[in-house]
């Protein structure tokens, strides 16, 4: 008889040992793996733009307020479970069915919470959507270039260099402006100069799209009939990549993009030769045409 | 009052007739027929757990083919086209056949029960509500035998137009939204006529259980919601078939169109399939804590609220289409807005387990599994809701973390408590409480690592519905992490499917109330008799049980004599 309260005491503090050290795994892992697993609890997509800096940066801020509210509710939780569970011959549990000042005070702190994170939104809501001004190092608008108007703010310093994005199942065309006839276009890399502010506007020529490169900022759904706008601003010549974010079908998976920056004169050299190779080409085919209708009318 | 002599003696046509004839009525069909005659409510809230729980099975062996298919980069198990033809049929599987249904079948099965009526307002439209969804169903599986739907469960026009998708498998899919959508507005309509007409004597609003207030809540939403989708269907229907262009643009028509409509239903849809699980914790936690609950008013005020602001939102799901920002930030702020009563709920339910006894049963253990998960997918909703975040993690695992911490964390892991709580009910007998509790953790351990790391994979940018993603991006080991964690949950449900076939056979006989329950349900016979009741009980609070319980050990009420009588 006596020995049934020790077991049970014993089984109690193993448990509660148990639990304690799960309790300190848990914290431990939650301090300990940001530097060992970057990317796990935040965004990885920036270091190529302001904007998704700015975005990654808005994320961390709500988190680190998601996690008090987490780990207070886990731990009533919890705390809760083990300390109030069901003990032979305990009292009966007191029958309260509410408490008014109480329950006014956690909708109250809901409700602020919620106004903070509104508040913090809006301060960083500038920075992620206002395109930044070009840089001194990047491609400066030259004589008699017509960059179309943008619908977003207006760039300070300058207009931004203005890239048509059209989406089609399943690959990207990308229409440059360019000073010459020849309209210059891409599919799949777009070339881009550094340090210098590119504004996308982005269509779709079929089902929906979706233009997304999580290391330049957000995603941009590319819908038929609309024209939506992003921005990028790259600081050092890179390479980055990423994939169509609606499903559009069975390639789907496969429409993947990527973005070349390089230096400017690098940026102009290739406008150039690309120039040169479209018309080259538009060229070779009116010759081949020529030649397919003279030998038909031999 | 008048003695039966003195009622004799008055002439038989003043005599009281008995409201419903137990015995001795007309002659029913027997075997396989009486169940696709019957006009019981409990018979159908039967058939319906009973379907759509296979259609959870469905939906379930789905999922695993697909985290198959993603365990490693560059896996060649499933092709493109067949995983998009998965993803839609398990979204669509999971979402009209199984979790709206299946609370419509806790409904049908226990909201008469709960308000002490004897059956539902129209029986055999309540039949009819079933037989849609049955069939509703069947015609989209049928889709199998010649081509699955691969639009995904949104169907975004225009790939759902004929010119990208010709085949029948969207056409499967309208049927399947015509059928199921139809059934839900009759059930929807049946449940409103109940519960507003048939609460016993004594059972003001008041009174009745939370259970109950969701479902006339839920039903409220299914008849404001549903019309936009059947509309944005019949146009899609239109579209595809006789020449309109609603949805497409050469013809004057709008995609954006459709993504308005879908989410304008898509949206309150979130709230139909949570409110009643949300209910559910409402009766389960106070029946195991000993303790009421904690906030009634407020908890169904909150209900209210959700339900109200969540017709406020439905513009959350397209912050990246081409919208303006003042709509974007007033989109984001009603999202936000809706956090407020869901806390509010969360914090009475911790207080209603606040200085309990807690008993530590399977229906408990599965409903704090709720109130743990469920929190997870409200927080990272508030995060999503963000726009500016929104814009990077749109469409990313992280949805697909979020949306199923809220519909498995979340409604699942209800309905698994609603199951194990009430199953004694249904069928006169008690699950295997070891069986439960193993269910439960291979559920809830499985459950956590499939999904937590998914909102890592989609921070570090991998978009959903995609049959394979680069290899060397560092996805791979989150991905094969959470393949083997699907399969502990899939284990782990499988046990719950044991634990059902075995305890139907072999349970022990569980009484009219073995968890000393607070609502009436736990006042009849398990199983109850066709007729629920043959003397409804004067509710006097919100727990008429307790009141019951109390008046039994006090000797003010006969314990024996009813055929319905709680075992003191």
């Amino acid at each position: 008889m006596i020995l049934r309260p020790l077991r049970a005491g014993a089984a109690n503090s193993r448990r509660r040992a148990l639990i304690v050290a799960l309790l300190g795994a848990i914290g431990a892992l939650l301090v300990l793996a940001p530097g060992a697993l970057a990317g796990v609890f935040s965004p990885e997509n920036a270091g190529g733009s302001p904007n998704a800096e700015n975005i990654s940066l808005l994320y961390k801020i709500s988190f680190a307020i998601a996690i008090v509210i987490f780990l207070l509710v886990e731990g009533l939780l919890v705390y809760s479970l083990v300390k109030y569970r069901f003990r032979r011959g305990g009292p009966e549990p007191a029958q309260i069915r509410g408490n008014a000042p109480l329950e006014i005070g956690w909708t109250v702190g809901a409700g602020l919470i919620l106004v903070v994170l509104i508040v913090i939104t809006f301060i960083y809501l500038d920075d992620i959507e206002s395109p930044a001004a070009s840089g001194p190092n990047g491609l400066q608008a030259a004589e008699g270039v017509q960059f179309a108007s943008v619908d977003q703010p207006e760039a300070p310093g300058g207009d931004p260099l203005q890239i048509e994005v059209n989406g089609q199942q399943y690959l990207w065309r990308f229409e440059y402006p360019s000073s010459g006839d020849t309209q210059v276009f891409s599919y799949y890399e777009m070339v881009v100069p550094i340090d210098t502010t590119v504004s996308l506007q982005i269509t779709s020529q079929d089902v929906a799209h979706s233009w997304w490169i999580p290391d330049l900022g957000g995603k941009a759904d590319a819908i038929p009939g609309y024209t939506n706008e992003t921005w990028f601003k790259i600081e050092e010549p890179g390479v980055y990549r990423g994939v169509c974010a609606e499903l559009c079908g069975e390639g789907h998976a496969d429409m993947r993009a990527q973005v070349r920056a390089v230096p400017v004169d690098e940026y102009s050299a290739w406008i150039e030769q690309q120039a040169t190779d479209i018309e080259r080409s538009q060229e070779l085919l009116a010759a081949s045409r020529r030649q397919r209708e003279a030998a038909a009318e031999q | 009052m008048a003695t039966p002599e003195q009622m004799i003696r008055g002439g038989i046509a003043t005599m009281p007739r008995p409201e419903v004839l137990v015995r001795g009525g007309d002659e029913r069909p027997g075997g396989w027929l009486s169940w696709l005659a019957t006009t019981d409510h409990k018979r159908i809230g039967i058939m319906y757990l009973f379907a759509t729980f296979i259609f959870f099975l469905l939906g379930g062996v789905e999922a695993l083919l697909m985290r198959l298919q993603l365990a490693t980069s560059g896996n060649t198990l499933i092709d493109a086209q067949t995983y998009n033809g998965l993803i839609s049929m398990h979204g669509t599987t999971m979402i009209f056949l199984f979790i709206v249904p299946v609370l419509a079948g806790f409904g049908n099965y226990f909201v008469p029960l709960m308000i002490g009526a004897r059956d539902m307002a129209f029986p055999r439209l309540n039949a009819l509500s079933f037989w849609l969804l049955l069939f509703g169903g069947i015609a989209f599986y049928a889709s199998l035998f010649f081509e699955p739907p691969t639009a995904g469960w949104t169907s975004y026009a225009p790939l759902s137009d004929d010119a990208y998708l010709p085949d029948g498998g969207i056409d499967a899919w309208i049927f399947l939204i015509h059928l199921t959508g139809l059934s839900s507005l009759i059930g929807a309509f049946n449940f409103v006529a109940t519960i507003h007409n048939m609460r016993a004597r004594g059972m003001g609003w008041g009174r009745m259980p939370i259970f109950v207030w969701t479902i006339l809540i839920y039903s409220y939403l299914l008849i404001l919601a549903l019309p936009s989708i059947a509309a944005a269907v019949t146009m899609l229907l239109t579209d595809r078939h006789f020449g309109t262009a609603f949805f497409d643009i050469t013809g004057g028509g709008d995609p954006m169109l459709w993504q308005h409509l879908f989410w304008f239903f898509g949206h309150p849809e979130v709230y139909i399939m949570i409110l009643p699980a949300f209910g559910m914790i409402s009766e389960i936690l106070p029946v195991f804590a000993r303790k009421p609950i904690f906030g009634y008013q407020a908890i169904v005020a909150a209900t209210a609220g959700i339900a109200f602001l969540g017709m406020l939102v439905w513009a959350h799901h397209m912050f990246t289409t081409p919208t303006a920002t003042v709509v974007l930030a007033f989109f984001m702020i009603s999202s936000f807005a809706i956090a407020v009563p869901t806390g509010i709920k969360i914090f009475n339910w911790l207080a209603t387990l606040w200085r309990g006894s807690i008993m530590m049963k399977t229906p408990l253990y599965f409903a704090a599994g709720f109130l743990g998960t469920f929190v997870i997918g409200g927080i990272s909703g508030v995060i999503l809701a963000i726009f500016p975040v929104d814009w990077q993690l749109h469409d990313t695992y992280f949805v697909v973390a979020h949306l199923h911490y809220v519909l498995f964390g979340g409604s699942v892991f209800a309905i698994f408590a609603g199951l194990y709580y009430w199953f004694p009910k249904m069928s006169g007998r008690l699950m295997s409480e070891g069986l439960g509790k193993v269910s439960f953790w291979l559920m809830f351990i499985g459950f956590n690592m499939t999904f937590l790391v998914q909102h890592s994979l989609g921070m570090s940018g991998m978009p959903r519905r995609v049959y394979d993603y680069p290899e060397g991006v560092g996805w791979d080991g989150m991905n094969l992490f959470s393949t083997i964690g699907s399969f502990l949950l899939g284990i782990g449900v499988m046990v719950t499917v044991v634990n059902v076939i075995r305890s139907l056979r072999s349970g022990r006989r569980a009484g009219n109330d073995p968890w000393k329950g607070n609502t009436l349900e736990w006042f009849t016979q398990s199983p109850p008799p066709e007729n629920n009741f043959d003397v409804v009980p004067r509710v006097r609070s919100v727990e008429p049980m307790k009141d019951i319980r109390r008046e039994v050990q006090t000797g003010t009420r006969e314990p024996a004599g009813t055929v319905a009588q709680p075992v003191a």
